[in-house]
């Protein structure tokens, strides 16, 4: 029997073992900006664990190297994800001296690398298994269940992140509330100003090139420009409009930033929507003309329910987009996990920075993750509809 | 609209760009409203020009990069050895756009310093996920029937890639090219927040000095050029399908 090997299996197994042997797991420092020490993963834990870990690390590349079931790769996977996981916040108890409350522990590269080779394993095993749109959002909220369960379990209260987190809880549930109404806020302004606009394209034809061709010149100004430029238009606006500053108009803020995502939005919505209604068959808008269906009735039962994948991926991309383009708002004071990021860049608080990036990253995933399943249910009930 | 009319913009826009980089005290009288009385209306911390060339510099290299391994990338996963890649390789690149600027900035500060360095490596992992799905997308709608027939000339896999595949999907593989710069010039700077020296500097000058002037400087010279190689990219993408007769 010729025993077949995995392509990416061998690839994942060069890149665990580099994280393994080739770099350290865990960086135990003496406060929260110097340069710490980077420990292997045998000095991070108690003997014995050390070497449970990297067995359990063998099982899996075994699993992956050679040409098994995919819903076994994803099984390892996951264990292997959910292993480190727990492990780098046992690391970080077993590393801080008793006592010490300036000795910070943070990942090393070793760890980011193992959990990336896993994580490549897992979405080679979801590819394959080709789930349908549910299971995927299944697959994502059993993702997120497990973080939130060793979140709130304390395994990690010992690693410099949460100990970044701890100082500053209340602040950081209110810039990712300020992050999410930024980024799903302007998404709502830009569909209900974006499909109308669109639709309007979409059948006055002058109109089209124009309005695209302003949309795309607002997308070439870099967007930390564009967030200052707001800047005075709406200071002259809170000052002179009476009523504005009462709503939260200011110069600097949350306003400039959410109208600055609002301009971005616009274009990907506008065009999508355009090129949506135009790949509506002629046939089914002439059926509906014949059945004699108002303009209104036409567009809101044959042409918005055809189009609707194609309007759904403009969205998707907005939304993706708004999440990380948020992260800026916080250089013109608008919050957001931004202000995490750039304080830690500030002070040179790697970890500080983290607890920004890390979030910022995991949602813009699971928007991702859920407008994918969105658009690809959508586009099976219009397939369906039309072959049936 | 008049046929010469986008054409003579373009090229007005162009003179406009030149001639503020050269000598931007000209247009002093321009921007002065826009500042308080005694502030300065032109970036007076460093040459325009020099941040100017300096953005491109670090635009051009990492796209440079970016292309390289991008088709590199496209052809690998395209060949029957690599085959077992594409499905993961689409579904990466699909996550791999989720992944914020900043975050990716910030992150790659840790390991490679402030300065150039970290938004070198935005810029090309950016720069990475146009082109390879460009090329992807490109590589496997070929016509099916140019590739029997190049096959059916007796050519060799090589030969069929560099003669025959690559030609034909240029054009798209430079619409992914457009793509990727145009997003690039922007986001470099972002970079001016972790010390790169990009035009980014101005601007983020401007919000630290409250200087609408400044900010409007520097994001008005970065929308130039990103329309002006935009367009110019645009051309050479028809003067390409044209050639390969696609167009």
């Amino acid at each position: 029997m010729r025993i077949r090997f995995d392509k990416l299996g061998v690839a994942i197994t060069l890149i665990a073992a580099y994280g393994t042997l080739g770099s350290g797991f865990a960086v135990l420092k003496p406060n929260r900006i110097v340069q710490g020490q980077v420990k292997s993963i045998l000095e991070c834990f108690p003997a014995w664990a050390g070497a449970a870990l990297i067995v359990l690390m063998l099982l899996t590349v075994f699993v992956a190297l050679f040409r098994t079931p995919p819903w076994l790769k994803l099984g390892a996977a996951a264990s292997a994800l959910a292993t480190l996981a727990v492990a780098i916040g046992l690391a970080a108890d077993f590393l801080t001296p008793a006592g010490n409350s300036y000795a910070r522990v943070s990942p090393a590269s070793g760890f980011w690398i193992l959990l990336f080779a896993f994580a490549l394993l897992a979405a080679d095993a979801i590819t394959r298994l080709k789930p349908a749109p549910w299971m995927r959002v299944l697959f994502l909220f059993i993702a997120a269940a497990g973080i939130a369960l060793i979140f709130l379990s304390g395994i990690w209260s010992g690693l410099s992140i949460m100990k970044e987190y701890a100082g500053r809880a209340d602040v950081f549930w209110a810039e990712a509330g300020k992050h999410v109404m930024l980024a799903l806020g302007s998404l709502v302004a830009a569909t209900v100003v974006g499909l109308p606009l669109g639709v309007l394209c979409h059948r006055v034809a002058p109109l089209r090139a124009s309005v695209l061709n302003i949309l795309n010149l607002i997308q070439t100004i870099p967007s930390i420009a564009l967030f200052g430029i707001l800047i005075a238009p709406l200071a002259w606006i809170a000052a002179t409009v009476p009523g504005a500053a009462a709503i939260g108009i200011r110069g600097i803020g949350v306003a400039p930033a959410f109208v600055a995502l609002f301009l971005y939005s616009l274009l990907p919505i506008v065009a999508n929507t355009v090129v949506g209604l135009a790949g509506v068959p002629r046939e089914a808008n002439e059926a509906a003309r014949g059945t004699g269906m108002t303009d209104m009735q036409r567009l809101f039962q044959i042409e918005f329910p055809l189009a609707l994948p194609v309007i759904l991926t403009g969205i998707r991309i907005v939304l993706v987009q708004n999440i990380g383009l948020a992260t800026i708002a916080a250089l013109i004071g608008g919050g957001g996990f931004g202000v995490f990021v750039f304080q830690g860049i500030g002070q040179t608080a790697m970890d500080l920075v983290l607890l920004g990036a890390v979030p910022t990253v995991a949602l813009a995933f699971a928007a991702a993750v859920l407008l994918d399943a969105l658009i690809q249910a959508n586009s099976r009930i219009s397939n369906g509809a039309g072959s049936a | 609209m008049k046929a010469w009319l986008p054409t003579f913009l373009r090229a007005l826009l162009c003179l406009v760009l030149i001639a503020f980089l050269l000598a931007p005290q000209v247009f002093e009288p321009l921007l002065k409203p826009l500042v308080q009385p005694n502030a300065p209306a032109i970036y007076n911390q460093g040459s325009l020009i020099d941040l100017t060339l300096l953005h491109l510099r670090t635009v051009f290299i990492a796209t440079v990069l970016a292309t390289l391994v991008a088709i590199l990338l496209a052809i690998m996963v395209t060949r029957p050895f690599g085959a077992e890649f594409l499905p993961l390789s689409r579904s990466l690149v699909n996550i791999g756009q989720t992944f914020p600027p900043v975050a990716v900035l910030a992150l790659a500060v840790p390991a490679v310093g402030f300065g150039e360095k970290p938004t070198l490596i935005a810029l090309f992992l950016y720069g990475l996920l146009p082109i390879f799905e460009n090329t992807l997308t490109a590589l496997t709608n070929l016509p099916r029937s140019v590739m029997e027939a190049a096959r059916g000339t007796g050519m060799t896999d090589f030969q069929r890639l560099l003669q025959v595949e690559l030609p034909l999907s240029l054009p798209v593989i430079v619409g992914g090219i457009r793509l990727s710069v145009v997003i690039s010039l922007a986001t470099a700077t972002i970079g001016s927040t972790v010390a790169a020296k990009t035009l980014g500097e101005v601007i983020i000058a401007g919000l630290q000095s409250n200087n609408l002037a400044f900010i409007l400087q520097g994001g008005l010279i970065v929308g130039a050029l990103a329309v002006l190689i935009y367009d110019a990219l645009t051309a050479v993408e028809a003067l390409l399908s044209r050639r390969t007769g696609r167009a």
